[in-house]
């Protein structure tokens, strides 16, 4: 909502200047955006006559004119306009004057014409876009007057951010009420006026039990002049209120709009060719706009109808068909009062701004109506002249909001404030928020003026009390209450340890869209024609379906980053993704990463290797330490057909999978754009849970023993087979196994290979002796041997 | 000079002059050996009057004891040498970077909502979560939104086929809590949220943490009381903030809070708005199943990364999704 300041005292006398106001607003929940000047700064423009206008000797284009500048002021201007003319009243800078942007007014000639000031236009003064001739000034304008002081010019717009539940300040009135509260000052409420009907004419209007719209107000006015233009002084009041004005009948129904809150809308009565109704659309009827819009209806629409068409789509806008046009000459008038349910959200449907809707869906005043057609009628009578018909009434009073007194303890507001509220403040604040109290025992039985539609339970009132008391008023206490001592349960991975270890290893966190393309979804799908769990409104297609996994998202990351010369990347990232599968959609934490380029970044002492797997594997084995457990979690080859088949694992806790790692397939990568190899994992973060509590145990007084030993096997037999055929042939004595070296090549035999390992081994309680420790290194000879046709390299 | 004195004088320049630990060994054995010069000399000791024995016994071991002496000085000296000279050809280049991987970081927003939790948890508030995908019950209708009401139209909603839509905000956690739990209630929700809105200065996803308390006697005194806490603490400065009224359907009395902030660069400070607040809805306490005439709480929601740009500077909103490692880095301590 916009508004001037001159307008606003004409309802209520705050006493304070702009800015002033403008913080008192704010700090009372009517949040003022902007404060803007009603004219830019201008300075030396006074009203001038035009007394005669000639041609110029040498230019045929400008005018040589002789204005009344007022006194005995007659001065001899040299100008361009099309319009200047003899008796025409325009704006005059002088000689002296500053126009906006600092423009110095200086006695000049033009073209060997002596000119003493400038006829000005509207665009020139800062006041319009309207640069097609002299800005016309009325008849009545005494020349000589200055322009700011006869245009009201040092005039403030505020733009006023409501909160919807706020509609009853959509209005100078409305804004006035709650100045008046706010500061104390008086509330100087218009009264309401009667125009007394000159014909007889009428048109009859059936609601229908409706309770969509639950009183309908009209009006019929014959013989309006149509040739009659807006005056200066509506046009100014509606420009600062952001509103353009367009011709009489409509600029006076958004004058009234602006003034009272009632929207209003002028039909041309010829057009309407019979009783007006109001009804509910049926689905794929159209109605075309004032603005243009071909809007398509359905039952949540209502339309207001005649005989036999729809002419105005109820509460948003009326019909093209039956506008004021430039010859109406009779015109008929609409107040009505809609439901806030039937209206909301219908403007934005069909894809209209509509000052109505806005008003409508938060509410206007249900008493409003007859009063806004009187005072739109005397406006128009003093505008375009006409004669007025009798007030056409329709209600459904059942329909109608009923105003409903609401209970209001002082224990109560004291209780919610936290500070004691003296019962008189309360009584004033009520009173200047034009509320009707009862006092009770403990408080009072409150009932909120027609215009609130936010006021329901005491807590709203409490609201108003607090707010109008001030807010900045209140002291701020203590946290209080038990302070309950907050813990982390100590056998669970927290999320924040698993990000700290990752960025120890390298790895930067992003944060990517829940929401992606379900084209970069397809190569972890496959063939599946079910991708993400789809929006049903999304912004683009490039966020229409919720993730399946992290990788996508970071994998475009990925590529950005190369594509900004970033060589060596790793990013990971943790957060929900969405799995999809069979119609069914759950949320799934998980933790990812991805890594491209060089194993470590590019250092003097280190030679550039590519990452591999077990670069990557070794981060995820860092995370699955955490748990204290590792020994649960076993790497099984993946057949995952977005992965490298040979370079990649699913990781499985006892039975459970919790995610993958690996080398991404190269046909993944290609179609993602990614440059070189890329590598990548994803855990489901429950798949991390429990966690080991540390459990301290003795340490070994006695000496270890180490025997290392080689074994040629199968190229097929994997490390993790083997270590389990020690482990379990070794038993407790063995307190570290090591691999340490894999080879293939010369001297090994083709489709061999060699694995060398070393086994640390000790006894809890004695000294181990080289016998005992011969033995364990006999029976793992003899197992691997057994089990798995490993021959002892010598 | 007596011979003794001549030897003594002679044995310590050439233990002086040796170079070598090798000739100093040599020299050792030539003088304190078994057939040394030195050892002669005590030999011959039994050829002498037993009167002029002892003097001479005392003048040879006092010699005796200052060449080894001597000796062992120098072969220190020339151990050290040694040392030193290997220590000096090891010598590196200590200005060159030293090895190891480079360190990621963790992303901006991260690292402010681990300070806000961090801040708020000292507070007494723990973590709540809930789904990212909600019912319009939990996000809109237990928190008091209407149906259709333009309050609703403010939080643009991305739906899902079904009539699910993804959180608007993260509110819909109070609800599941105080559905499992009676006051006294102190929680915090962080989290994603979602709104159908992106340009300069909205991004369709974004994150939140949304604060809850409930117990008896609470007042908007508390409210403002903890929220400037929290802000100074955040903040690390006392800030001049303000309560202004506001609407939300979730709370009633509603405020917004601003914080007078000094871009630094000059010009006056204006009001920033940080965070959205007020004492919960009786409608919602009821709705959750919680004794509103009893109870009385209050609750409040801020934007993490609107923590994060004031805190860290960043400028533009779009940066934090855009994961560029160069951003990303200058957050890496």
């Amino acid at each position: 909502m916009r508004f001037n300041t001159n307008w606003l005292r004409d309802w209520v006398d705050s006493g304070l200047g702009t800015d002033e106001l403008a913080h008192r607003l704010t700090m009372a929940g009517l949040e003022v955006d902007e404060v803007a000047p009603a004219a830019e700064a201008f300075d030396g423009v006074v009203v001038a006559e035009v007394v005669s206008a000639g041609p110029h000797p040498n230019a045929d284009r400008l005018k040589v004119c002789e204005v009344d500048a007022g006194g005995d002021r007659r001065l001899q201007i040299v100008c361009g306009a099309p319009n200047a003319r003899v008796g025409l009243k325009a704006p005059l800078a002088m000689v002296g004057a500053t126009l906006p942007g600092g423009f110095n007014i200086k006695a000049a000639e033009l073209r060997g014409v002596p000119s003493q000031g400038m006829l000005c236009s509207a665009r020139e003064l800062g006041l319009s876009e309207d640069a097609s001739g002299l800005m016309e000034l009325p008849s009545d304008a005494s020349a000589g007057a200055d322009l700011r002081d006869y245009l009201a010019l040092n005039d403030d717009s505020i733009e006023v951010d409501l909160t919807p539940n706020r509609g009853d300040c959509l209005s100078i009135r409305g804004i006035a009420r709650d100045v008046a509260a706010i500061t104390g000052g008086e509330f100087k409420d218009h009264p309401a006026v009667t125009v007394d009907p000159q014909i007889q004419e009428t048109l009859e209007v059936n609601l229908h039990g409706s309770s969509d719209c639950a009183r309908y107000v009209g009006r019929v006015i014959q013989g309006v002049d149509p040739t009659a233009e807006t005056p200066l002084w509506m046009q100014e009041k509606l420009r600062r209120c952001g509103l353009r004005p367009i011709k009489p009948s409509v600029d006076v129904t958004n004058y009234v709009m602006l003034e009272l809150g009632q929207p209003m809308h002028a039909f041309d009565r010829d057009k309407l060719t019979g009783p007006i109704s109001v009804r509910r659309a049926v689905p794929g009827e159209t109605l075309t706009l004032l603005d243009g819009t071909e809007a398509s209806l359905d039952e949540e629409f209502l339309l207001i109808t005649d005989n036999d068409r729809a002419v105005a789509l109820g509460g948003l806008m009326g019909g093209d068909g039956t506008a004021v046009g430039d010859d109406t000459r009779n015109l008929f008038m609409e107040a009505a009062w809609f439901k806030p349910s039937t209206i909301i959200g219908r403007a934005r449907r069909v894809g209209v701004h509509s000052d109505a809707a806005h008003r409508f869906e938060r509410g206007v005043d249900p008493q409003l109506q007859v009063r806004a057609m009187e005072r739109a009628t005397e406006l128009l009578l003093e505008i375009v002249g006409g004669q007025a018909g009798p007030i056409i009434e329709a209600v459904e009073s059942e329909h109608l909001p009923q105003a409903a007194s609401v209970t209001l303890r002082a224990s109560r507001v004291n209780l919610l404030m936290g500070v004691p509220v003296d019962r008189t403040q309360v009584e004033s604040i009520l009173t200047g928020l034009g509320m009707s109290s009862v006092a009770t025992d403990d408080g009072w039985e409150v009932t909120p003026p027609s215009t609130r539609f936010d006021i329901e339970r005491e807590v709203d009132l409490i609201e108003e009390v607090a707010r109008i008391y001030g807010y900045d008023q209140l002291p701020e206490a203590n946290p209080g209450g038990d302070l309950p001592v907050v813990t982390e349960p100590e056998q669970l991975v927290q999320l924040g340890d698993a990000a700290a270890r990752l960025v120890d290893l390298g790895y930067c966190e992003a944060i990517t869209y829940s929401f992606v393309s379900p084209e970069v979804l397809k190569p972890m799908k496959g063939g599946a024609a079910e991708q993400g769990f789809p929006l049903a409104n999304p912004l683009s297609g490039d966020m229409a379906v919720m993730r399946t996994s992290l990788i996508p998202g970071l994998l475009g990351a990925l590529v950005q980053n190369q594509n900004r010369q970033q060589e060596t990347v790793r990013l990971f990232e943790t957060g929900v993704a969405f799995p999809y599968q069979g119609g069914v959609v759950s949320e799934s934490m998980r933790i990812a990463g991805v890594a491209a380029g060089s194993r470590v970044s590019e250092q003097w002492s280190e030679s550039r290797t590519a990452l591999d797997f077990f670069d990557i594997k070794g981060d995820v084995e860092s995370l699955l330490a955490l748990t204290g457990l590792a020994d649960e979690f076993s790497f099984a080859r993946s057949e995952l057909a977005y992965l490298h088949p040979g370079q990649s694992a699913t990781v499985v806790r006892g039975e459970q999978v919790v995610g993958w790692v690996g080398a991404l397939h190269p046909a993944w990568g290609e179609t993602a754009d990614v440059r070189g190899p890329v590598f990548g994992f994803e855990l489901n973060f429950a798949g991390l849970q429990p966690s080991l509590l540390p459990k301290a145990e003795d340490l070994s007084r006695f000496p270890s023993i180490r025997r290392d030993l080689a074994f040629d096997v199968r190229e097929d037999v994997s490390w993790q087979r083997m270590q389990q055929i020690i482990e379990e042939t070794a038993g407790n004595l063995l307190t570290r196994l090591v691999v340490f070296d894999e080879y293939k090549g010369r001297g090994i035999p083709e489709g061999q290979k060699s694995l060398a390992f070393g086994m640390v081994l000790q006894d809890q309680n004695q000294n181990l002796t080289n016998e005992a420790a011969d033995g364990v290194v006999e029976a793992v000879v003899s197992e691997l041997t057994d089990q798995l046709s490993a021959s002892l390299r010598g | 000079m007596s011979e003794l004195s001549q030897l003594v004088d002679d044995a310590l320049a050439r233990i002086a002059a040796a170079e070598q630990p090798q000739a100093l060994e040599d020299l050792r054995v030539e003088l304190l050996g078994k057939s040394g010069t030195i050892t002669a000399q005590l030999r011959s000791l039994g050829k002498l009057e037993p009167e002029q024995r002892k003097a001479q016994g005392q003048a040879i071991n006092q010699a005796k004891g200052s060449i080894q002496q001597a000796l062992n000085e120098r072969r220190e000296a020339l151990k050290k040498q040694v040392l030193d000279q290997q220590l000096a050809a090891e010598q590196v280049d200590i200005t060159l970077p030293g090895r190891g991987q480079e360190i990621g970081s963790l992303h901006p927003v991260t690292r402010t909502m681990n300070r806000i939790v961090k801040i708020l948890a000292q507070m007494g508030f723990s973590v709540a979560e809930g789904p990212e995908i909600e019912d319009d019950y939990h996000n809109f209708g237990a928190l008091n939104f209407p149906d259709h009401h333009p309050a609703r139209a403010m939080h643009d909603t991305f739906y899902f086929g079904d009539g699910r839509l993804l959180r608007t905000h993260t509110s819909p956690v109070q609800i599941r809590v105080m559905n499992e739990t009676q006051p006294p209630i102190r929680i915090i929700a962080p989290g994603k949220v979602y709104r159908s809105d992106s340009d300069q200065t909205h991004t369709p996803m974004f994150h939140q943490v949304e604060g809850l308390l409930v117990g008896e006697n609470v007042a908007m005194t508390d409210l403002k009381g903890v929220l400037h806490q929290f802000v100074n603490a955040f903040f690390e400065k006392d800030l001049p903030i303000r309560f202004r009224p506001s609407y939300f359907p979730f709370t009633e009395p509603s405020a917004e809070v601003d914080v007078q902030w000094d871009k630094g660069d000059g010009s006056k400070p204006g009001w920033l708005e940080v965070l959205g607040c007020g004492m919960v809805h009786p409608n919602v306490l009821e709705a959750a199943g919680v004794d509103s005439e009893r109870y009385t709480g209050y609750a409040w929601g801020m934007g993490v990364e609107r923590f994060a740009m004031l805190r860290y500077g960043v400028k533009d909103l779009r940066q934090f999704f855009e994961n560029d490692v160069r951003f990303l880095r200058q957050f890496s301590f």
